[in-house]
């Protein structure tokens, strides 16, 4: 086959599975020379799971993998750069406590008679640095420039690497609106220099802005495609939700009581600038939408007491309350199933029991003697209630899939029977099958007058589960939008600073 | 019996019996009774750190807290005359006092445990140094004019803590009834009460185990107030065990050999792990070595060299385990 007739990078039939999930089934995607392809989907559609194929953080069980036409297989990191590829992680990975230029050649220094080729490397970084429009000293400390600037030195990283494609996973989550158009024109201009670039975002607008074509992935599989002059909002948004939304929200009708929590000028400590005020009644689901980085996962954990407030007040059942730390939550009746469950939900290396029990130990135990009926019929019920599958109670949560996780989460707070649930992407990285199954629970502890504050960067999911809505924005609640007025319209106007709601 | 507890249960054994074969003056009942002794002594303080390896910290300073207790207790009966069971209360409450100060400066201060036990050790060792003039002191009193100040209770003591209750032939050295109540103890504290499970659990997971409602910090401030306090009742067996306390001396590198002890026996140092029956059985593998390198012939000079290979090894052979043991629970299809 023609070297310039074939495509830079082409896969097909790649399949990829981790314990309990199977996160790709068998997706294809093509990439050319000089084109911005964009990657969208659901959260758990698989996105970053085909990032890390391609850029060798992680191998794949099956399928074909092609660079110009000939066929790779990448063990490591090491090898996708040999051919090109480099991947700018969400997180950001360099070091704070060296100068730039020796972050853009760690590991990879020019060296004169044995000893690092310093006059060499500032050289060569000055000139990468420009390409992507940085005019700053090569010996600044990494750590002391802002977050968007740092991603434009992990860019100049891989083009000093000869990269040819370079692979963004959510680049502007955490950017503010100047340094996302910088970002912007810096990948045009490498674009028309050549590169290739697969992008992955949430933000179907920048989707627009800047992709020659989208590839929208679903429940690990491929979802459609769309050409340039396809590209907008509807068509992308069908793709990727790709079902009729009423069949899997299945919703009923709330009637909201007494207010359970309610927050006036309550201000986080991530965004003090900003006072927080919101109310969730009995019996209500109420949604957080907004960007990532907009402060929704602060404003949770401050309810919850991981961050305490530093003013404001916070009302339960209409007592003011002050919660220190998530102890005192615990025991006014909230409880949370974090974001990051491995880290924050669970204990991983312990069992489903010991998981189960944690929060209800103490509830359960005489005079700190562990209970072990109690704790047993605990854990029975949680797997019972809410369908966790696994071999025995004493199976490690580490080795049970995503939705077996989050239900182990869910229901060691249901032991607690809390009067209020926060639930942090809910969904996240689970399978369909769990996340219907999520929502029912969600609609049933509604239904026995639980109020529900969850915050989702899905769309789909806060259109479909929420009575209300609030919709967060850089640190405030630009908006409260009722049931008849969501829309994904209202929503991504407010998300985004727009602050008129449609 | 756990499996990483048999393989260390193994190693004892087979030592055992090799030396047994080799030189069978190793069996002889004052040969065993010394090596019941030691191994228990040790056990004390290897207990003792467990509970803080378990919170996924460290204890460098056992070793100077054993030393500052038996030098503290010498001068309360000696030079002091003081009433026995005040001046064991006196150690036992500058024990705890030592583990809730690190306790404190870990959790609040926000100190590394590494840096705030290092310290500890450096300051014990020369608070000792300084109260002795770095002289040798025991805890048997002086005669003076009234003859010994409470002579009978303190050999009343002396008995307890370092003496020998005859079951037929053989003398069971004392020190063995403290490591058995000790060790039922720590084993139902950890197993038993939620405590324990925090301790497992905050080892593995402080954030989580936090936004489980646990209070962490506090249960970080119980493990080292429990290692010190261990410290501080080996200390005390020391000081009587001993009859002479050397200030610079007492007790010196023994955090290493309480740490290694903890190890060997199925304790991570990353947290999260470990058990009572495996450092213990660690510890007394760890003085059995010692016997069996005299006992067998091997040069004496080797004996760090083989105890320090033998904690490697058995720390590998440990890791695998656990791995074959992970591979095995992931197996299992859900």
């Amino acid at each position: 086959m023609d070297e310039t007739s074939s495509p830079l990078l082409e896969v097909s039939g790649l399949q990829k599975s981790f314990p309990g999930v199977l996160a790709l089934r068998g997706v294809s995607l093509h990439l050319q020379k000089g084109e911005v392809l964009a990657l969208i989907g659901e959260n758990g559609a698989g996105k970053s799971t085909l990032m890390k194929i391609l850029a060798g953080v992680q191998p794949a069980d099956e399928g074909e993998f092609l660079v110009c036409g000939k066929k790779v297989s990448f063990r490591n990191v090491n090898d996708a750069m040999d051919e090109g590829i480099a991947l700018i992680h969400q997180e950001l990975n360099l070091c704070g406590n060296l100068d730039l230029a020796a972050n853009v050649f760690l590991g990879r220094e020019p060296t004169k008679a044995g000893l690092i080729d310093e006059s060499e490397i500032r050289r060569q970084t000055e000139k990468f640095l420009s390409q992507v429009g940085l005019d700053l000293p090569v010996d600044t400390l990494a750590g002391s420039i802002p977050i968007g600037k740092q991603q434009l030195v992990e860019i100049a990283k891989a083009l000093s690497c000869n990269a040819r494609v370079l692979i963004m996973d959510e680049p502007t989550s955490s950017l503010s609106q100047k340094e996302t158009e910088t970002l912007f024109k810096v990948v045009k201009n490498l674009r028309s220099k050549g590169i290739s670039v697969i992008y992955i975002s949430h933000r179907l607008g920048e989707v627009k802005e800047l992709a020659d074509r989208v590839t929208v992935f679903r429940d690990g599989e491929n979802a459609g495609e769309l050409m340039q002059d396809q590209i907008d909002h509807d068509n992308m948004v069908k793709l990727m939700v790709g079902r009729e939304l009423s069949e899997f929200y299945d919703r009923q009708v709330h009637r909201p009581g007494k207010p359970v929590i309610s927050l006036k000028d309550l201000r986080c400590p991530s965004y003090p600038q900003h006072p927080l005020s919101l109310k969730v009644s009995e019996g209500e689901i109420v949604g957080v939408a907004g960007l990532v980085g907009a402060g929704r996962t602060e404003l949770l954990q401050t309810i919850f007491g991981v961050t305490p407030a530093l003013g404001g007040s916070l009302e339960i059942s209409g007592e003011v309350k002050e919660i220190r730390n998530p102890r005192a939550a615990i025991s006014e009746g909230i409880a949370l199933a974090p974001e990051d469950r491995k880290q924050h939900g669970l204990v991983l290396p312990m069992s489903v029991r010991e998981n189960s029990s944690l929060p209800s130990l103490q509830r359960d135990a005489s005079r700190g003697w562990l209970n072990e009926n109690a704790e047993r019929a605990v854990t029975q019920n949680a797997v019972k209630s809410m369908k966790i599958k696994t071999p025995n109670f004493e199976q490690m949560a580490r080795f049970l899939s995503g939705g077996n996780q989050q239900k182990i989460v869910l229901g060691k707070w249901l032991a607690m029977s809390p009067k209020l649930l926060l639930l942090d992407e809910p969904t996240r990285g689970i399978d369909v099958g769990a996340k219907r199954e999520i929502y029912k629970l969600m609609e049933k502890l509604a239904g026995e007058g639980m109020a529900i504050l969850f915050v989702s960067s899905e769309m789909e999911e806060v259109l479909g589960m929420a009575d209300r809505a609030y919709v967060m924005h850089e640190g405030q609640i630009s908006g409260e939008l009722s049931r008849d007025q969501l829309s994904e319209k209202a929503i991504m106007n407010l998300a985004t600073g727009n602050l008129v709601a449609a | 019996m756990k499996k990483n507890v048999l393989g260390i249960f193994i190693l004892l054994v087979a030592i055992f019996v090799i030396t047994a074969v080799i030189n069978p003056k190793f069996l002889n009942a004052y040969n065993m009774q010394n090596l019941i002794k030691w191994s228990s002594l040790y056990a004390v303080m290897s207990l003792g750190v467990a509970f803080v390896i378990i919170t996924g910290g460290i204890d460098l300073s056992i070793g100077s807290v054993v030393g500052l207790v038996s030098v503290v207790l010498s001068i309360c009966l000696k030079l002091e005359g003081m009433d026995p069971w005040s001046a064991i209360g006196i150690t036992l409450v500058l024990s705890l006092g030592i583990g809730l100060l690190h306790g404190l400066l870990i959790t609040k201060a926000k100190v590394q445990p590494f840096v705030v036990t290092l310290c500890g050790l450096l300051v014990y060792r020369s608070m000792g140094r300084w109260l002795t003039d770095n002289q040798s002191i025991g805890p048997m009193p002086y005669e003076d004019d009234a003859g010994y100040k409470n002579l009978e209770q303190i050999q009343g003591l002396d008995f307890l803590f370092s003496g020998k209750i005859a079951l037929g032939s053989f003398n069971l050295p004392t020190p063995a009834l403290f490591i058995l109540v000790l060790s039922i103890a720590a084993a139902v504290f950890l197993r038993r009460t939620i405590w324990g499970r925090y301790l497992f659990a905050l080892g593995n997971n402080e954030e989580g185990t936090r936004y489980s409602g646990i209070n962490t910090d506090r249960m970080k401030i119980l493990a080292y107030v429990l290692c010190s306090l261990f410290a501080g009742i080996a200390g005390i067996l020391f000081a009587f065990e001993l009859d002479s306390v050397q200030p610079a001396q007492t007790g010196e590198f023994y955090e290493l050999y309480a740490i290694a002890a903890a190890v060997l026996g199925g304790c991570s140092l990353r947290g999260g792990e470990g058990s009572v029956l495996g450092v213990v059985i660690a510890a007394a593998v760890i003085r059995l070595i010692y016997n069996s390198i005299n006992m067998v012939g091997i040069s004496t000079h080797l004996e760090f060299g083989i105890l320090g290979l033998v904690i490697l090894l058995g720390v590998i052979g440990d890791e695998f385990l656990k791995k074959a043991v992970a591979r095995k629970q992931a197996a299992q299809k859900t």
